[in-house]
């Protein structure tokens, strides 16, 4: 598809996700989230440009740093924020957290706390696409970091998604660091993309910082996956804006001229300038719809904040399909 | 916090300091780097971060939990190695490393990742020696953080040690305050086979006595924390602090209960259960690992089997379900087993 019929929902993506993250961390701050959480604001360019092609009988996997792909797959946030204030409204009954939400019916197997976990998920999808000839309508997306690159289940994966030709797309937001240690140090060459290759699968370097760039290359790779022609690994130069997590201090490892080179290229920022210059979306239609996000997202804390507790009962529940013993444990 | 009936303790008139769970452990780390030169640490951000243009170590991180913070000023980044997000691979090379004169320590960050390099702490790490003929050894110590009770959900909360304590030819230690990681990080680290060692997330900020010298607390020797003659309370890592909290509540009740820390799982002090059970006749043994196949029930069929004639009551255990960690608080907090639960299952047995 053109991007021009795809503009107001990129420019509505982008925002979603922005605002999200500032609220999310907001009330984190406040104490309202139970537990850590990592903000992807920087980023959002990526899950967006890749999920503009997607429709939810496409697969994707996500890790820790998943508000923005769930975002961008078409996630409710108000069950997103739910799920990271705990509660019973959430995506995964308050069970998962922020580092766990999940939405199957939305084509989003799940973000992940083990770093390259998801990865072979996503293989597994365009597996199931692929075994039942659904490939033109189906495939998985691996999103994962720079960190996660030097696991050995991802070269495991890219192998067997290489030999079985499979429709996935291996998806790597190189944001520069794992935590603290930088990407020059953790990773063995200059661009990440380079490791296909040896697997026989075309590898590109996208700048991830450019929606228009991110959305481009993603046609190309989603295009390839659905005509049966396997895999495509597409690295995504990125940034988060904030430290690894909610309490994190990236003062203490990157220097501010570095981020603020970075915040120069920012997505949003950019995406406005060129739809303005270019006279495709006009600043006050813009202006709409961020006014509309705004909206959309502090209801999204007022549905989390005033939505109940999961019943204790639930601790027992969904452990299993079937199960004979009692779960209780000793007490 | 624990007092002077422990056999392992810091005894009288030892110069000493009072400090948390996580600075003893870096004074155990230091004293071993400093006693002996093949001692090096691998692990994620154990330094943490490195500066773009002189390319040296920033210390940003100081490993998770500040657990190495200031390590790698002293010792240099040859000795405390960051690594990338590989742990089969580095705890691999570890082993390989250990199997050829070094004597590394890794930090496996969050007990969870554990099961990442599984595959080399089961079939190479454990088995090496004895598949070998005794030909070699591995003395190779990795810690980790495990444990519920801060939000971090189902794969960062695990604390299935009992999975661990289950392989022979790894040991097995769950220090429980600050006096007993110094001494049992010290000898998981001089010691010639595999040893992990596992931290409960909720000890890390706690605080306690600590010896200033060096010291070693023996593998496979347990303590009392408390004694009485009432019934013993059997604790490991966090558990062995809700032992003690259940046993002050029951004071009140005129109920003595005796506490024991097994301080390590794997060798495991039989004898030390079995002798307190023999005195009190009445046994709990409480454990945040999940049940089935678990320390607890190790524990239980010991004393079932070696001490059934001394029970007035049979063997009960207070553990978590059978369910994974879940992330809301109150379910979190309904997950882990707290004082009142062993107080409910002490009046239980008791007919208080
Ligand atoms: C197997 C495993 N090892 C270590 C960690 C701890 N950890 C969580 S996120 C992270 C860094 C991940 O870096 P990257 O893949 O670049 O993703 P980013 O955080 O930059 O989005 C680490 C080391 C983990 N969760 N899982
Ligand atoms: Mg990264």
């Amino acid at each position: 598809m053109k991007i021009e019929n795809k503009l107001e929902w990129i420019y509505e993506t982008l925002i979603r996700i922005r605002f999200f993250e500032e609220a999310m961390l907001e009330q984190t701050y406040k104490g309202n989230s139970m537990g850590v959480t990592h903000p992807s604001d920087g980023q959002e360019a990526v899950p967006t440009g890749i999920c503009a092609h997607l429709t939810e009988k496409d697969w994707i996997g996500s890790t820790h740093r998943g508000h923005g792909h769930c975002i961008a797959k078409g996630l409710e946030t108000k069950k997103m924020m739910a799920e990271i204030m705990g509660k019973f409204t959430g995506n995964c009954k308050g069970k998962g957290g922020s580092m766990h939400i999940a939405d199957f019916s939305k084509g989003m197997l799940g973000a992940n706390a083990i770093v390259g976990a998801s990865i072979p998920l996503a293989v597994g999808a365009a597996l199931t696409a692929k075994y039942q000839g659904k490939e033109k309508d189906s495939i998985g997306v691996a999103f994962f970091g720079d960190g996660a690159s030097s696991q050995g289940v991802l070269h495991e994966s890219m192998n067997l998604a290489s030999i079985w030709k499979l429709p996935v797309i291996f998806a790597c937001e190189n944001n520069q660091y794992a935590e603290a240690t930088p990407a020059w140090y953790a990773v063995s060459i200059e661009d990440i993309a380079d490791r296909a290759a040896s697997y026989n699968i075309p590898g590109v370097v996208v700048d991830g910082m450019d929606v228009f760039a991110v959305y481009d290359a993603a046609e190309q790779a989603v295009k390839r996956a659905r005509e049966g022609k396997g895999p495509t690994f597409l690295e995504f130069k990125t940034y988060r804006y904030h430290g690894h997590f909610h309490a994190d201090q990236p003062e203490k490892y990157r220097t501010s001229e570095e981020e603020n080179l970075w915040k120069k290229r920012d997505c949003i920022i950019n995406f406005e300038k060129r739809v303005i210059k270019q006279k495709l979306i006009n600043k006050n239609r813009l202006d709409s719809i961020k006014k509309k996000i705004q909206k959309e997202i502090e209801d999204a804390v007022e549905f989390g904040l005033s939505s109940p507790l999961p019943p204790e009962e639930t601790l027992y529940e969904d452990v299993y399909v079937n199960y004979s013993n009692d779960l209780r444990g000793f007490r | 916090m624990f007092k002077d009936t422990d056999k392992i303790g810091p005894g009288k008139n030892v110069e000493g300091t009072e400090m948390r769970y996580r600075d003893a452990f870096n004074q155990a780390l230091r004293d071993e780097l400093n006693n002996d030169k093949n001692v090096l640490i691998i692990g994620e951000d154990i330094s943490g971060g490195f500066d773009k243009k002189t390319k040296e170590p920033l210390d940003a991180w100081g490993g998770p939990f500040a657990a190495t913070k200031g390590l790698v000023q002293d010792f240099g980044k040859d000795r405390i190695m960051d690594a990338p997000i590989s742990e089969a691979g580095f705890v691999g090379a570890a082993i390989g490393a250990a199997l050829t004169g070094l004597r590394p320590v890794v930090d496996l960050m969050y007990f969870d990742f554990t099961t990442v390099a599984f595959d080399q702490l089961l079939s190479n790490a454990a088995k090496s020696r004895y598949m070998f003929g005794g030909q070699t050894k591995v003395p190779l110590t990795l810690f980790a953080r495990s444990g519920g009770g801060t939000g971090h959900a189902a794969q960062h909360s695990s604390a299935f040690y009992s999975i661990l304590a289950h392989i022979p030819g790894l040991k097995v230690v769950t220090p429980s305050d600050p006096y007993s990681v110094k001494g049992l990080l010290s000898s998981a680290i001089r010691d010639d086979d595999p040893v992990f060692v596992v931290n409960d997330k909720k000890l890390i900020n706690m605080t306690g006595f600590v010896p200033n010298e060096t010291y070693q607390i023996p593998l496979g020797k347990g303590r009392y924390l408390s004694e009485g003659s009432d019934i013993t309370l059997v604790g490991m890592s966090y558990t062995s602090v809700v032992c003690m909290e259940a046993a002050k509540e029951l004071k009140k009740l005129n109920i003595n209960a005796e506490v024991i820390d097994l301080l390590s799982l794997s060798p495991l002090d039989e004898d030390i259960i079995l002798e307190s059970v023999q005195k009190t006749n009445r046994i709990v043994i409480v454990d945040e690992d999940n049940p089935r196949a678990s320390m607890a029930s190790e524990v239980a069929a010991i004393v079932s089997d070696k001490a059934f004639d001394y029970l007035d009551a049979p063997v009960k255990r207070v553990t978590a379900p059978h369910t994974p960690v879940p992330y809301s608080k109150g379910l979190e907090d309904a997950f882990l087993p707290n004082s009142e639960d062993v107080i409910g299952t002490v009046k239980m047995i008791m007919g208080a």
